[in-house]
């Protein structure tokens, strides 16, 4: 007791090094180059800070493949120390069976409550009022990327929203580009399809779909709108035959495609290939079309362990990922915004001060993983898979989207 | 026979069934027990945890209405009908054409036998380079100077099963050769000789003769591929990932997506005593011809 209420304290350095030095084995599925510079500011400022070691298990592939190997690996009773998941429902049933440590103490004496902005990314952690992830960062997936070069060659101006984007593409295609880059996996195209719907359908009709799963409301007109559009973007899609989407980014930064829709983790990719936002790329958040952003994110979770040397080095772990000089190291090389309000993001490039500005203007709303079960979206991960690979039209694609949201839960 | 000296039936062969107790447990208890439990939540709405929570057939109707599942089953089946009857007819054919003592023999054997030492993902990687369009099989071609080749079969929902169906024949075919070139071996001279002196044909032979004779090992060959077929997995994944869209997906795939990915173990349970189910549908009308027909006469 006398070490935990030490570990409260700031002086938590002390009480580990007593309890001697801990592997922690940390499992995340942050493997592109962007990425991967990311997590190596968490390793480094663990192997710095503590006495512990971050003994780093990366998953490759998308988190996709990634979580069902973490998940399997906690129920199965060999849990890592540390991971990495979507905060949100993913979690739910784990915590419910008591596998995930409880980190509402800390929380409390960090004043977790008060530093994360939003607040709904700790609700997404606390399941029947305890806490039990940090949230490390938020995602945004509503964004356009768009190739300064691309449009050069094609001899258009730079598109200010979405409008203007298809409008150009004729003039890319002309150039011979690809107007809009898109990666082969039904998570890719589920966010174009996702951030399409906010801007196309609306804010008000999204959330009655996305949150209250409401059939009615995706049966109706404006998520026709949004079917037709996601069908014209799947043409100007047509010829960029990439599975990844770090590779789908690399056409945008090579000047091969115009844009691309995806999440803000693709401004790591821009960022280590040495471009500089607003010179060589344009980044817009919502599609030009509406300043709002969801804040999904990743939140590191700490599966029940036995060891006590490794239970009080996984409490430190998880005051270090939210300290200050963590989050500004680990956000700028990411690309993500941090989850505090507090701390000084002035080096952050003008992509991210969009994001940071629309965060402070409180345009935010709640990820699909948090609103959605992962079985749903799955279901509609296949359907946006199917839909963008053939030729299946919107009207039947609306349809299947109808039934899956009537039998969400 | 005196019936006193005869031990009593359950003592006999005392050593081989303490010998197999092992194995009966395991087959109990692990298959049939584990068969019996997934059969068992199949009828509950679990989510990532087993729960006990009936839902009646709710799973098994959803999965009946599920595209992917549908798209799944079809392209089972053409790969399933495709590669039983190409590996059967290709690896006889290979296992004859060796058995005429033809030089090289063994280097040819190598060869043949050599894909099926790698493991379907490595199989599956080298295909998908193969078939890339530009720079496997179509690019070089095209470099060589046929501008307007086109063999871009993984990028085309229509042709792709026959991409994997070529890479899972490229793997299996050298198997099913050498035990064909096993069953052809244990053919009696005597046979060869006989036809030759009455005079029949060589392929009149092959398919009159020896085909009927080697059975047995047909049926081996049989049961190999069909258990390869069914569990179809690893194949898909390291070669297309079950694209482009959903056009490539197999059963076994979308159980280990809904049990782990959509944290559906109720509907992964139903899909895979789909797959059961299927393969007693198939094994059953087999084993009464094979066994239960001797029995009768």
């Amino acid at each position: 007791m006398k070490c935990k209420t030490k570990l409260l304290s700031a002086a938590a350095i002390i009480c580990a090094s007593s309890a001697g030095a801990a592997d922690l084995e940390v499992t995340h599925w942050w493997t592109s180059g962007g990425e991967a510079a990311a997590v190596s500011e968490f390793a480094k400022a663990f192997t710095e800070k503590t006495d512990h070691n971050w003994v780093d298990g990366a998953i490759a592939g998308s988190g996709g493949t990634a979580r069902p190997i973490i998940i399997s690996r906690i129920i199965g009773g060999d849990p890592m120390a540390a991971t990495q998941l979507n905060h949100g429902r993913q979690s739910e049933e784990l915590i419910e069976a008591g596998l995930m440590t409880d980190l509402t103490e800390i929380a409390e004496a960090g004043g977790w409550k008060d530093l994360v902005n939003p607040s709904a990314l700790l609700d997404a952690c606390t399941f029947e009022g305890r806490i039990y992830c940090v949230p490390v960062n938020i995602h945004s997936a509503q964004w356009l990327w768009l190739s300064h070069d691309a449009f050069a060659k094609a001899g258009v101006a730079v598109p200010q929203d979405w409008h203007e984007f298809v409008a150009a593409a004729p003039a890319l295609e002309k150039a011979g580009l690809v107007p809009l880059a898109m990666g082969q996996q039904g998570w890719q195209q589920n966010i174009a399809f996702g951030t399409l719907t906010i801007a196309i359908a609306g804010i008000d009709d999204w959330r009655e779909v996305s949150v209250n799963k409401n059939a009615d409301v995706a049966a109706g007109g404006s998520y026709t709108a949004v079917f037709e559009a996601a069908a014209s973007a799947r043409e100007l899609a047509r010829d960029s035959n990439v599975q990844d989407w770090n590779l789908a980014t690399n056409m945008v930064i090579s000047g091969k495609a115009g844009g691309q829709i995806m999440g803000d983790w693709a401004q790591g990719e821009f960022q280590v290939a040495g471009q500089v936002a607003g010179d060589d790329y344009t980044c817009l958040p919502g599609l030009g079309i509406n300043q709002i952003l969801d804040t999904g994110g990743d939140a590191f979770y700490f599966p029940k362990v036995d060891d006590p040397a490794v239970q009080a080095a996984q409490l430190e772990l998880a005051t270090l990922l939210i300290s200050p000089e963590v989050q500004v190291a680990f956000n700028l090389a990411k690309g993500s915004l941090p989850v505090r309000g507090d701390i000084d993001m002035s080096s952050a490039n003008s992509c991210m001060q969009k994001g940071l500005q629309i965060l402070a203007d409180g345009g935010v709303l709640p990820s699909n993983d948090m609103n959605l079960s992962a079985d749903t979206t799955t279901q509609v991960e296949d359907l946006m898979a199917e839909f963008w690979a053939s030729d299946l039209s919107a009207a039947d694609a609306q349809a299947r989207y109808v039934d899956i949201i009537a039998r969400a839960d | 026979m005196n019936a006193a000296k005869r031990p009593n039936r359950w003592f006999r062969n005392l050593s081989a069934k303490v010998a197999s107790i092992p194995m009966i447990l395991t087959a109990l208890v692990v298959f049939v027990g584990g068969t019996a439990w997934t059969v068992f939540y199949s009828f509950t709405g679990s989510r990532l945890l087993p729960k006990v929570k009936f839902v009646g057939f709710d799973q098994y109707e959803r999965l009946w209405s599920t595209r992917r599942w549908m798209i799944s089953i079809e392209n089972l089946a053409v790969y399933g009908i495709c590669s039983l009857i190409l590996t059967m007819v290709l690896g006889f054919t290979l296992a004859a054409l060796l058995d005429r003592k033809i030089r090289f023999e063994n280097t040819f054997r190598t060869i043949f036998l050599y894909p099926f030492a790698l493991s379907f993902v490595v199989t599956g990687l080298a295909w998908q380079w193969i078939l890339n369009p530009d720079f496997g099989l179509q690019g070089v071609v095209r470099r060589w100077g046929w501008e307007g080749f086109n063999f871009d079969p993984l990028n085309n929902p229509d042709l792709v099963i026959y991409g994997l169906l070529i890479a899972g024949m490229w793997q299996g075919t050298g198997l099913v050769m050498v035990i064909m070139l096993a069953g052809l071996r244990g053919i009696d001279e005597d046979i060869w000789k006989a036809t030759r002196v009455d005079g029949i044909g060589l392929v009149k032979t092959y398919v009159q003769v020896i085909v009927p004779m080697m059975r047995p090992v047909f049926v081996t060959a049989l049961v190999i591929i069909s258990s390869g077929i069914i569990k179809l997995y690893d194949l898909v994944v390291a070669q297309t990932n079950g694209g482009p869209g959903i056009s490539s997906e197999v059963p076994a795939k979308y159980v280990i997506d809904y049990m782990f990915k959509a944290q559906n173990l109720g509907q992964g349970f139903a899909a895979s005593t789909m797959m059961l189910v299927s393969v007693i549908i198939i094994l059953v009308p087999w084993a009464y011809l094979e066994f239960g027909g001797k029995k009768h006469g």
